[in-house]
């Protein structure tokens, strides 16, 4: 099984247990896709942390944006905005990041 | 992560493709793990003696499903259907023929079961099942997306659907399951939906999505669940709560209700309405996300079932419900008739939320400013489970009709793609029949080509800007595959989204919403 700094990820880079994340990892899995972590990453995946703490599922794209929103300024809250920061989808690749588990269905 | 493919062109005119043999060879998608399998009762890997299980399994599903057995039996190969298929059409790849594909579990089937096969395999093309079989059939049914275009053309009306169906439900059986789909699955039938929403997070999505609609429309519209005695149990996919542009669907659906002044629900128990048991062919997980549903269905005491905006799921309940759980009729245990005597027999039941809407609009129930949609340019996508396998407003071809008009209703400009590619004929998505997973992405872009084909003509011809469907996965799909077309991801809405947007509310007494407004600006 391949690992990022040690800890076991999965055949699509998402941690096998996600209790082994530490920022170091996310620094590096961004570093995979060419994604130099900013402020503003940090300030998505931060919330995605502190939201599966409480409800352990990865927040809807709406209560996402809106966070955001509230958080970074209005213009920020929607989806073009997070998609710019994480090109491959803020549930997906924001998640991975974070050390959440895929969000996986009809989407 | 960082995969690229080649994007097919988009011709003026499709044509049939010269084959390249082999070029969709591959390992197929990610495989299930003991994981994801056991919860559904399927060995954790490949077993030992799977050759014998396969077998097995094979005999199993002739002797369940005579139609399964029609359809290997019965082929001509006439070719009628060879393209006909999106992904043979996208790929190029010649076992991506719907005639081919199918061979690939028929010529097993002949091997096995037939005298010709076991005397004379090779005068019958009957071939024996070694590993390099099942892997095809791994790799290739996972290029289906069971759309079953090919069977509207064939004239003996084989359903290749049927055929990759039974071909996942043994290779589940041997323990070659797909992750996608058995990962979904496992949550569908434990948490209750696909996404493995819990109820604290999907009653606080909801919540959320009241303000917002509040906010927006200074109307308290209200997204309940669990509201015991409620006329209506909405079951709708579980990326209505969760994805976009999902969600704008889902915001439609409640403004709809509310304007018709019924009360309804969602329930945290069954929080789905898709199905994959479908997908993989089996009918006893299939049976038991559908019981989810009715469990609730009883518990909340409602009258009327309706269905959201997806496709197989419209599938599921309009063909398979009545027996799988009593909703309609057909199912004769106690809770099935327990639910037949509850629920109210002067509606359709199940019904879906066109219809709902439909019938509203014809009432003259729900008033629109179609203005409000004047910036768009509209088409819409036929999904092929309800083009295919459904009806709707129980007039003939209404699963066309109805959906069209709802659009007509709130929208000036709406125009058709090319005949061809609509209605029964109408193109799939690309993501269709669990193949909506990363993992998949290459087959997906490449089967999306003849659907965005079609899409570029009316874009050139009429300036279309906005597609609209009433399928989750559709949905999902665009989104992913419009912007290697090079047009807008954003373009994809829900049919509801079109509804959402032009419905007139009425506001509650003593409200001014344009004062309300104007204040939350100056407050800013």
């Amino acid at each position: 099984m391949a690992d990022i700094l040690g800890a076991p990820v999965d055949e699509e880079g998402f941690l096998v247990n996600l209790t082994d994340w530490t920022k170091d990892i996310a620094v590096e899995m961004a570093k995979g896709d060419d994604i130099d972590l900013s402020d503003e990453h940090w300030e998505v995946i931060d919330f995605l942390r502190e939201y599966y703490e409480e409800y352990q599922i990865a927040p809807a794209v709406r209560v996402l944006t809106k966070a955001i929103g509230k958080k970074m300024g209005k213009d920020k809250g929607n989806s073009k905005y997070l998609y710019s920061l994480f090109p491959y989808g803020p549930g997906k690749q924001g998640c991975r990041f974070a050390g959440l588990p895929k969000p996986t269905g009809c989407i | 992560m960082a995969d690229e493919y080649e994007v097919p062109e988009l011709p003026t005119y499709i044509e049939i493709p010269d084959i390249n043999e082999g070029i969709m060879d591959g390992e197929g998608p990610f495989k299930s793990s003991e994981e994801f399998q056991a919860p559904l009762g399927f060995p954790g890997e490949k077993v030992e003696n799977w050759k014998e299980k396969a077998i097995d399994k094979m005999a199993d599903l002739k002797s369940k499903y005579r139609s399964v057995q029609v359809f290997l039996d019965m082929c001509v190969k006439c070719g009628a259907c060879t393209d006909k298929c999106h992904y043979f059409l996208g790929t190029s790849d010649p076992k991506n023929m719907p005639v081919a594909r199918q061979d690939l579990f028929r010529s097993v089937y002949r091997r096995y079961f037939t005298f010709s096969g076991k005397y004379f395999p090779k005068l019958v093309g009957a071939k024996e099942l070694d590993d390099e079989m099942l892997d095809d059939w791994y790799n290739y049914y996972h290029q289906c997306s069971q759309c079953r275009r090919c069977s509207v053309f064939c004239p003996y009306g084989i359903d290749t659907a049927e055929i990759s169906m039974a071909a996942r439900e043994v290779l589940d059986v041997v323990g070659v399951g797909q992750k996608y789909c058995n990962q979904i699955l496992g949550k569908a039938v434990t948490v209750g939906n696909n996404l493995g929403l819990p109820e604290p997070a999907l009653r606080d999505t909801l919540v959320d999505l009241e303000e917002e609609v509040e906010e927006d429309t200074g109307v308290p519209i209200k997204y309940p669940l669990d509201q015991k005695g409620s006329e209506i149990l909405l079951v709708t996919p579980s990326a209505d709560f969760f994805a976009e542009p999902h969600i704008d669907g889902l915001i439609g659906y409640g403004k709809v209700f509310h304007q018709d002044g019924v009360t309804w629900t969602l329930s945290s128990y069954a929080s789905e309405a898709a199905n994959f048991g479908m997908f993989i062919g089996s009918y006893d997980v299939m049976r038991k996300a559908a019981l989810r549903i009715r469990k609730a269905a009883l518990d909340l005491e409602v009258s009327r079932i309706i269905v959201g905006e997806c496709g197989h799921a419209w599938r599921v309940a309009y063909s398979f419900w009545n027996t799988l759980s009593g909703v309609g009729s057909g199912a004769s245990d106690e809770f099935a008739l327990k639910l037949q005597n509850q629920l109210d027999s002067r509606y359709p039941q199940p019904q879906h939320i066109i219809e709902y809407t439909y019938n509203l609009i014809q009432e003259g129930k729900i008033e629109f400013d179609k203005s409000e949609n004047d910036h768009r340019t509209v088409t819409f996508h036929d999904s092929c489970n309800v083009a295919r396998a459904t009806n709707m407003g129980g007039i003939p071809n209404g699963q066309f009709i109805l959906p069209r008009e709802v659009i007509k209703s709130v929208c000036n400009n709406y125009v058709d793609m090319e005949r061809g590619t609509i209605m029964e004929s109408t193109f799939c998505c690309g993501g269709g029949g669990g193949l909506l997973t990363d993992d998949l992405m290459e087959i997906r872009i490449k089967g999306a080509m003849p659907r965005m084909q079609a899409l570029k003509e009316v874009e050139k011809s009429d300036g279309v800007d906005t597609l609209a469907a009433i399928c989750a996965i559709c949905k999902s799909q665009f989104t992913k595959v419009l912007p290697k077309f090079d047009f807008d991801p954003y373009m994809i809405v829900s049919v509801h989204q079109l509804v959402s947007d032009a419905i007139v509310l009425e506001k509650p007494e003593g409200s001014d919403s344009e004062v309300e407004e104007s204040t939350e600006v100056t407050e800013e």
